[in-house]
């Protein structure tokens, strides 16, 4: 009996894990059974208003008939073909590096971070040929979340890289410079940041210069995102041996050329678990922009059920909003995991 | 041999040593105008940067003074000591709305710090109890506890702080139909009503044997350190202390005839009166808080168990020590060496985060400072300036403390 044998092991070693297995299952019995009702068997899954909920469980007629809302937010009925387009591209660009043994990854990270961003700006804001400008404050939803999040972390990655570098610096002022930007940017929270770059940023620049706000804060999550990054890099940069600064120096590779070619390289690849960890966080933090009055996935749902017509309906709204950023995390998460065994079994001998 | 070049020391070009800690190496640049020298080139870096960024920071606080002077924003500090003319939802010090703006930074800043003391302080004991319980032979408890982590840790705070305020506490019973806990405690949507404590005379001699106890717990300790290293025997130090801690103080306590009352919340009109009471804002976000963080501590502390070698149980084991023992004196301060700089940035963390409670309405130092003072005064620069620099501070403090306490229990490696 194989799994008698693992039941007793697993379950009922002691006295006490018996005692323990049966509380749990009695809790799980409370817990487990309602849930479900709720969110399944007595839920409501068709119509079009509030009249169709009537079952008593969950409403997602709710999340049904705003689902458009919440992924694109204010965004033209007849334009999201382009934001659909330009994150198909995203996901086009970023299958391949995720695939083992793909051979370019080098000129196609460079796409990504280079060449993508201008091409997305230009496909979403439009104001070109062919395509109607679609001004930033119609844009939300998952759509403002994404966006918000990719573009802190590509904008971030290599201020991060450079901050490392200076951090590593022998010289003693730009080493200085460098901690203390870091320290500062890790010290405070980002809410304080985000109020800092919507009150404060608009001052620091020349009065006849307008600042919109969703770039105001972008400059806000780069700023205090790239400290962040620069502290995942420099974790790579010291784990480099110094036996390869020493032979690229030995080369005669100056100092650029030999980030360049031989240290980055190595210590990016190190830390690219760190990398996606900072991503999650960052996509986690991107909700915070609701704080300043912009309408990411969170601040949307949070403005639909103080709709009077759906009044009452947070619960369903919140787990909802739970779902996807958890998939999203989860995702990310067993990712940076399986990449971590990969990257040790390359190392591991 | 040949001569050594005496250019260096005797050029006209003689460049002065303070130099030579700027440049990288830290020798002195051998020539000015040489590029191809390291040095030469470092200081001509570092000059750049020094100029760069200045010109920067000045221009930006150019544009600042001209935009300001433009939109008649006052500048300069005076405003602390104006009246705020709001009230806050709850203090901790006496304040009214005739108090100054200096008194809300204070009464906000007490708030963080409340908030943010007592979700370390779940948030580390829940964090523990499931890092422990994810380790556990019971599998269906391991299960459960690794459910919790990967639910909680990737879902974002806002969220959950808002869950918890919005979809929990709003839908609690009114103060009519609260719910009670043997008519001392109770719940309702404005929040949590527990009984408080009136100490009556006689009360300060409890006080003082706690005290005692505490002060002759640590005695204990030192004496019993220098005992174990002298003759290696082990003392029950922590029966011992307990007694000194909580019995003393309870025979006390029973001796001077239980000089401690008890206000009770009592229902008068709409709402409870009396008591201590906890308003729903800061439930919600203690929950929220304590919770999130709890995650991230429980994977800590599992990371720091496991990191401790099986060899060193066996040799324990060896020893003769008991199962407690190990723990106690082999495991855990292992353990803690590789939890506790991980321990400190969640604690860090939770206390950035403690700042999410503006959403919410919870009157922490964001929200009545950064927020309320900042729109009537209009003072951005000042206001945000002395938010930022108060996390910067404590920041700073606590990893400073932790750094200290790390460096101490270090391995010391030969």
């Amino acid at each position: 009996m194989r799994a008698g044998h693992w039941v007793r092991r697993n379950l009922f070693s002691t006295p006490f894990n018996s005692a323990l297995t049966l509380l749990i299952l009695y809790g799980l019995y409370l817990a487990l059974p309602p849930l479900i009702n709720w969110a399944i068997i007595n839920a409501d899954w068709i119509g079009a208003s509030r009249e169709d909920c009537t079952s008593g469980g969950a409403c997602w007629v709710f999340i049904g008939m705003r689902l458009n809302q919440f992924l694109y937010g204010f965004y033209p009925a007849e334009e999201q073909w382009r934001v659909n387009l330009g994150f198909s591209l995203l996901a086009l660009l970023l299958v391949p590096l995720t695939i083992k043994g793909f051979r370019h990854k080098r000129p196609l990270a460079l796409a990504l971070v280079l060449g993508y961003p201008a091409i997305a700006y230009l496909l979403f804001h439009g104001g070109v040929p062919g395509l109607p400008l679609v001004q930033t404050h119609q844009w939300g939803g998952l759509m403002l979340t994404l966006v918000l999040a990719v573009v802190g972390i590509v904008l971030a990655l290599p201020f991060g890289v450079l901050l490392a570098l200076g951090r590593r610096s022998k010289m003693p002022i730009i080493r200085a410079g460098c901690i203390t930007y870091i320290e500062i940017w890790r010290g405070v929270p980002l809410i304080t940041v985000l109020f800092m770059a919507s009150v404060m940023l608009p001052l620091f620049f020349p009065g006849e210069v307008t600042v919109d706000k969703l770039l105001r804060a972008m400059i806000g999550i780069v700023l205090f995102q790239s400290a962040y990054m620069a502290e995942v890099v420099r974790g790579g940069l010291q784990a480099i041996p110094k036996g390869q600064y020493e032979a690229a120096e030995a080369l005669g590779l100056g100092y650029w050329r030999s980030m360049r070619l031989v240290i980055l390289p190595q210590a990016l690849r190190l830390v690219i678990p760190g990398i996606v960890n900072t991503f999650i966080a960052l996509f986690k933090d991107t909700t915070l922009v609701l704080i300043i009055g912009l309408f990411d996935l969170l601040g949307i749902i949070q403005q639909a059920f103080t709709d009077p017509n759906w009044l009452g309906y947070a619960v369903e709204g919140y787990v909802f909003a739970a779902l996807v950023y958890w998939i999203f995390c989860f995702g990310m998460s067993r990712y940076s995991q399986t990449l971590e065994q990969e990257l040790n079994r390359g190392t591991s001998r | 041999m040949k001569p050594q070049p005496a250019a260096d020391k005797t050029s006209s070009r003689q460049l002065p040593t303070w130099l030579g800690w700027l440049s990288r190496s830290g020798q002195r640049p051998s020539h000015w105008l040489n590029w191809r020298d390291p040095q030469v080139r470092a200081l001509v870096f570092q000059a750049l940067f020094v100029v760069g960024v200045g010109a920067l920071l000045a221009d930006i606080v150019a544009n600042t003074l001209a935009n300001m002077e433009s939109r008649g924003i006052s500048t300069g500090f005076g405003f602390l000591s104006s009246e705020a003319g709001f009230g806050i939802l709850q203090t901790l010090i006496p304040y009214s709305e005739t108090s100054s703006f200096g008194r809300t930074f204070v009464v906000g800043l007490l708030n963080t710090l409340l908030v943010s003391v007592l979700g370390i302080a779940l948030a580390t004991l829940l964090g523990f109890v499931i890092g422990i319980a994810r380790l556990s032979t019971n599998w269906l408890l391991a299960r459960l506890a690794s459910v919790y982590i990967e639910v909680f840790r990737n879902i974002p705070l806002l969220l959950q702080i808002f869950f918890w305020y919005f979809a929990v506490l709003q839908a609690l019973p009114s103060p009519r139909d609260s719910l009670s806990l043997g008519e001392a405690v109770f719940l309702n949507l404005r929040g949590l009503y527990l009984p408080r404590p009136l100490p009556e005379a006689g009360f300060d001699w409890v006080m003082a044997a706690l005290a005692l106890g505490i002060l002759a717990s640590i005695a204990l300790r030192v004496w019993s350190r220098r005992r174990q290293a002298r003759t290696g025997q082990l003392f029950p130090l922590l029966p011992a202390a307990l007694g000194l801690i909580v019995g003393l103080p309870t025979l006390v306590f029973v001796l001077a005839g239980a000089p401690l009352g008890w206000e009770l919340p009592v229902l008068r009109g709409f709402n409870f009166r009396g008591g201590i009471t906890m308003i729903p804002e800061l439930a919600a976000l203690l929950l929220a808080l304590s919770i999130y963080t709890a995650a991230f501590i429980a994977e800590i502390v599992r990371a720091g168990i496991q990191s401790v070698d099986g060899g060193q149980t066996e040799a324990a084991e060896a020893l003769g020590l008991r199962h407690g023992q190990i723990l106690r004196l082999i495991v855990i301060p292992q353990a803690l060496r590789v939890i506790i700089p991980p321990l400190t940035s969640q604690y860090l963390n939770l206390l950035k985060n403690s700042s999410l409670a503006t959403a919410i309405g919870y009157p922490d130092l964001v929200n009545v400072f950064a927020g309320t003072t900042l729109n009537q005064t209009g003072q951005a620069v000042e206001v945000i300036a002395m938010t930022m620099a108060v996390y910067l501070t404590i920041s700073l403090l606590i990893s400073l403390f932790m750094n200290w306490y790390n460096a101490r229990s270090a391995l010391n490696a030969r």
